[in-house]
């Protein structure tokens, strides 16, 4: 050939700025925080560099573990609630009319891209003395007078499920809407009821992306920061809390990122094998 | 019977979403400086107040500003990102793709950690240009995502005609992939802005004590005491989210941007 | 018109395109004259598409070397050819209007807004879609948006014009009609015009010269008719129209042996072969019924109104005959009959 051809549509150079961009802001970060988990402390101040594994050492203790522990069984717990209430509804979100999905996504949307913030002033709000479900339970006679239910596990979990439904509901709705709609109906002209059609064909068809979804709700759940502080008691607050906590109160920068260096290693995992369930049972026979 | 009881559970999931919000709702109503639910002696007087009193209004210029900036920051490394990974493929732009999903997929503690010891590194934290650029990182996933859709959607025989009709790389880009991708790029603004005014974490580690963005500031104001106030700042970030939201839903096909393939075009 | 005969000639030298090791156009050399409308014709996968596409610059060949009126055109890049094509998929941009895509080769030679307009309007005519200008694709019909993308491909007088399958996603009655009107817009401009399809009716009725292709190669090129009447070789005879195939052996120059049967040859019979074993092809509309004949059997009859079709069984190998209903021979299903020949329509091919 004469001339070396270049057919691509785009010219290469165009990746240079978004790599630079993201080498630099969030690549070179990420490696900064890694140094500093080894920094040393230095009171009053942020860090000092060096290498010195207190932080690690901290985070081996039975303190953190015991912290790993309440925050994986919180975020398990959200994300199992989360999920099963939101797969019957994404399988009849994807039946309905363009219209009446796309205002559905829009509710879903909106909700999900609330501030942390925001969900826990309104669930706590919900649930407090003055309004909502404590005066309406009053009202109704069921208690003396007027309670508060926050803050407690169940306004910490009623809050992270809040929070993780609409993100499960898009997370599940792509194979869900995906799935091919006369699967179901065959199974209904056999005479199949649709609860029947639903637990014997629908969910063993979605059974990869309901694990995979589970996965990443729970990846999701487990980043909440705001709402343990919000909603739960200190016994309640996840690992995510505590790192805001030591960096920001306690000043204690390298326990901090050694505490996320733990998080982020079992995030990777976790997602890495959301990605692996997905690709191995995603595509149906 | 079976599908109106699936229509009732839609409807109260719907319900039970809604709740708090109108609740929220209800208390941005109060006239005086309580929390009643019903709203006692209703009035219009906080939302005045949100544009009025000074300690709200620095939160609201600073979420704002930092949004608009840092989506359009997103937008700037995500289009350049979506082209070439969508043109050149390669391990190289999956490579770039996945780290421009990563920042989204963690759990953003870890990320607003390690912009706080980036920007302490560099002598920038506390700084409002710091929270614009974390968020603008934070946010590249949103764009990147829709404008690869839309990418992902140009039947490829159009690029091919329009170099058979003499146009060279760049007016192919310019002429056709460009104005094709326009809305998904909308889009993807769209998301990345409303993520931003919403966001907290990263603001909050990156310049927390500095500039105090809406989510800071209810967030420390939940320390002194509600006030309706903090519910007419929910409300309104409602409304706008529906209000993009619907905007994407209405001009756009919002089914299949989220990834439903077989919602039609019409 | 006389001028674009000489200055357009095609002429391809053992062009070769390889994807890995499977060749999807194998060495093929052509000469073709300027102005000329030309079918590529054959199966799908026999290397067609793939020649249209290097004629274009999309693919850049593994060997040989494509001219266009005498100018190398091997190494030219697509956008600095100066053709123009219609697409399978049409590949109208739906965010201009039909006045814009129309002029899109204009604007990217920097033509004003009003000389854009003006040509655009001027090719709508062409292409018989008055007043459509300012029209979104989406409101257009299938065969409107087929006369827009043509009239796109005719935009800067190219120096050819090239068409893949360009009316295969119309309906059977609006495909007819577009193939004439194709036709006389081409006689009208004089441009060079090469149209990819696996249609052969189409190529019939189009083409000044058919190029029939199989597995990367041409297998014949020549006018309609010759292609017809005096297939190259087997393959071209059973894909250009319907052809009842037949082995049979060549004893010599006159004689023909089919299944323990001589028949003499005529001096209008076509042979091809130098004797041996051959193949006899006969078209439908060649085959006599003939107590005299071969033996045969009625296994079907096909009443097509303007024509009849008798479907016979010769020792296992199927025949077809096709007969006017004036002149339909009286039998039926399972009826023993003869089988003849008529002279000048048998081919005998190696």
């Amino acid at each position: 050939m004469a001339q070396a051809r270049d057919d691509a549509p785009t010219p290469g150079w165009l990746g240079v700025v978004p790599g630079a961009a993201l080498l630099l802001l969030f690549l070179i970060p990420f490696g900064i925080m890694l140094a500093v988990s080894v920094a040393g402390r230095e009171p009053g101040g942020f860090y000092q560099w060096g290498f010195d594994l207190a932080g690690y050492r901290r985070v081996m203790s039975a303190f953190v573990g015991g912290i790993l522990l309440t925050s994986v069984a919180i975020a398990a717990g959200a994300a199992l609630i989360a999920v099963a209430l939101a797969l019957p509804f994404t399988v009849l979100l994807a039946g309905l009319s363009r219209r009446a999905q796309t205002a559905i996504l829009v509710a879903l949307l909106s909700v999900l891209s609330l501030s942390e913030v925001i969900v826990g002033f309104s669930v706590s709000t919900l649930l407090s003395r003055t309004a909502g479900v404590g005066n309406l339970l009053a009202w109704l006679g069921l208690t003396a007078e007027p309670q508060s239910y926050t803050p407690s596990l169940f306004a910490l979990m009623t809050g992270l499920t809040y929070l993780s439904f609409p993100y499960a509901v898009l997370v599940l709705y792509p194979p869900v809407a995906r799935l091919d709609p006369e699967l179901g109906q065959a199974s209904r002209t056999m005479g199949a009821s649709p609860l029947r059609t639903f637990a014997g064909v629908t969910v063993p068809l979605l059974r990869a992306p309901i694990l995979g979804a589970l996965i990443l709700v729970f990846v999701f759940a487990l980043g909440s920061y705001l709402l343990p502080q919000v909603l739960g008691r200190p016994e309640h607050w996840t690992l995510s809390v505590h790192i805001t906590d030591q960096a920001i109160y306690q000043s204690n920068l390298p326990l901090a990122a050694a505490m996320a260096a733990v998080l982020l290693l079992a995030t990777l995992a976790l997602v890495g094998l959301a990605l692996l369930v997905a690709r191995d049972k995603g595509a149906p026979a | 019977m079976t599908a109106r009881l699936g229509r009732l559970y839609v409807a109260v999931i719907l319900l039970l979403l809604a709740l708090p919000l109108l609740v929220v709702a209800g208390i941005s109503l109060n006239g005086g400086q309580t929390l009643r639910f019903p709203p006692q002696d209703p009035s219009l007087r906080w939302y005045a107040e949100l544009f009025r009193a000074a300690d709200w209004t620095g939160p609201l210029r600073n979420s704002l500003v930092i949004a608009t900036v840092a989506a359009l920051i997103a937008v700037a490394v995500a289009l350049p990102l979506a082209l070439h990974v969508w043109g050149r493929g390669g391990w190289l732009s999956r490579a770039l793709y996945t780290l421009g999903v990563a920042p989204f997929m963690l759990p953003p503690v870890i990320t607003a950690l390690g912009f706080l010891v980036f920007w302490v590194a560099l002598g920038m934290y506390g700084r409002m240009g710091a929270t614009i650029l974390s968020h603008g990182i934070f946010l590249v996933t949103l764009p990147l995502v829709t404008i690869s859709l839309g990418l992902r959607a140009i039947d490829p025989a159009l690029l091919e005609a329009a170099r058979t009709m003499g146009a060279t790389r760049g007016q192919v880009l310019r002429t056709v992939v460009l104005p094709l991708a326009l809305p998904y790029v909308v889009s993807g603004y769209a998301f990345a802005f409303v993520l931003s005014l919403n966001e907290y974490i990263i603001a909050y580690m990156v310049a927390g004590f500095t500039v105090e963005t809406l989510p800071i500031k209810i967030f420390n104001s939940l320390r002194y005491g509600y006030t309706p106030i903090m519910g007419v700042v929910a409300v309104l970030f409602v409304a706008l989210a529906a209000a993009v939201y619907g905007a994407i839903g209405v001009f756009g096909n919002l089914p299949r941007l989220l990834g439903a393939d077989r919602v039609g075009d019409r | 018109m006389q001028a674009n005969m000489t200055s357009n000639d095609l002429s391809l030298h053992g062009v070769t395109k390889r994807f890995g090791a499977t060749a999807a156009v194998d060495d093929v050399t052509l000469q073709i004259p300027g102005g000329r409308f030309i079918c590529l014709l054959g199966p799908s996968g026999c290397g067609k598409t793939t020649l249209l596409r290097l004629l274009a610059g999309l693919e850049a060949p593994t060997a040989g070397r494509i001219l266009v009126g005498g100018a190398d055109q091997t190494h030219v890049p697509t956008h600095r050819r100066d053709f123009g094509m219609v697409f399978q998929s049409l590949a109208l941009f739906p965010h201009l209007s039909v006045g814009e895509n129309v002029a899109y080769p204009l604007r990217i030679r920097g033509a004003t807004r009003a000389q854009r307009r003006a040509r655009a309007e001027e090719l709508l005519d062409l292409v018989r879609l008055p007043g459509l200008t300012d029209r979104r694709i989406h409101q257009l019909s299938g065969g409107q948006r087929q006369r827009v993308a043509i009239a796109r491909g005719l935009a800067i007088d190219p120096k050819l014009f090239l068409l893949d399958e360009p009316l295969s996603a119309l309906d059977a009655n609006l495909r007819e009609h577009m193939q004439i009107e194709l036709r006389q817009i081409q006689s009208r401009l004089g441009v060079t015009t090469l149209v990819v399809t696996h249609d052969q009716k189409e190529a019939l009725t189009m083409a000044d010269i058919v190029i029939v292709m199989d597995r990367g190669r041409v297998q014949q090129m020549g006018a309609p008719m010759e292609v017809y009447r005096d297939p190259a070789n087997a393959f071209v005879a059973g894909f250009i129209g319907t052809s009842n195939l037949l082995p049979a052996r060549l004893l010599d120059a006159a004689t023909l042996e089919v299944s323990g049967h001589r028949l003499a040859l005529d001096p209008a019979d076509r042979v091809k072969a130098p004797p041996g074993p051959v193949t006899l092809s006969v078209r439908p509309e060649d085959v006599r019924l003939d107590p005299e004949g071969l033996p045969a059997r009625v296994t079907f009859v096909r009443d097509l109104g303007e024509s009849v079709q008798i479907v016979l069984d010769h020792q296992g190998h199927e025949i077809i005959a096709l007969f006017s209903p004036r002149e339909r021979p009286q039998v039926n299903l399972g009826d023993a009959v003869g089988l003849a020949f008529a002279p000048g329509g048998r081919v005998v091919l190696p």
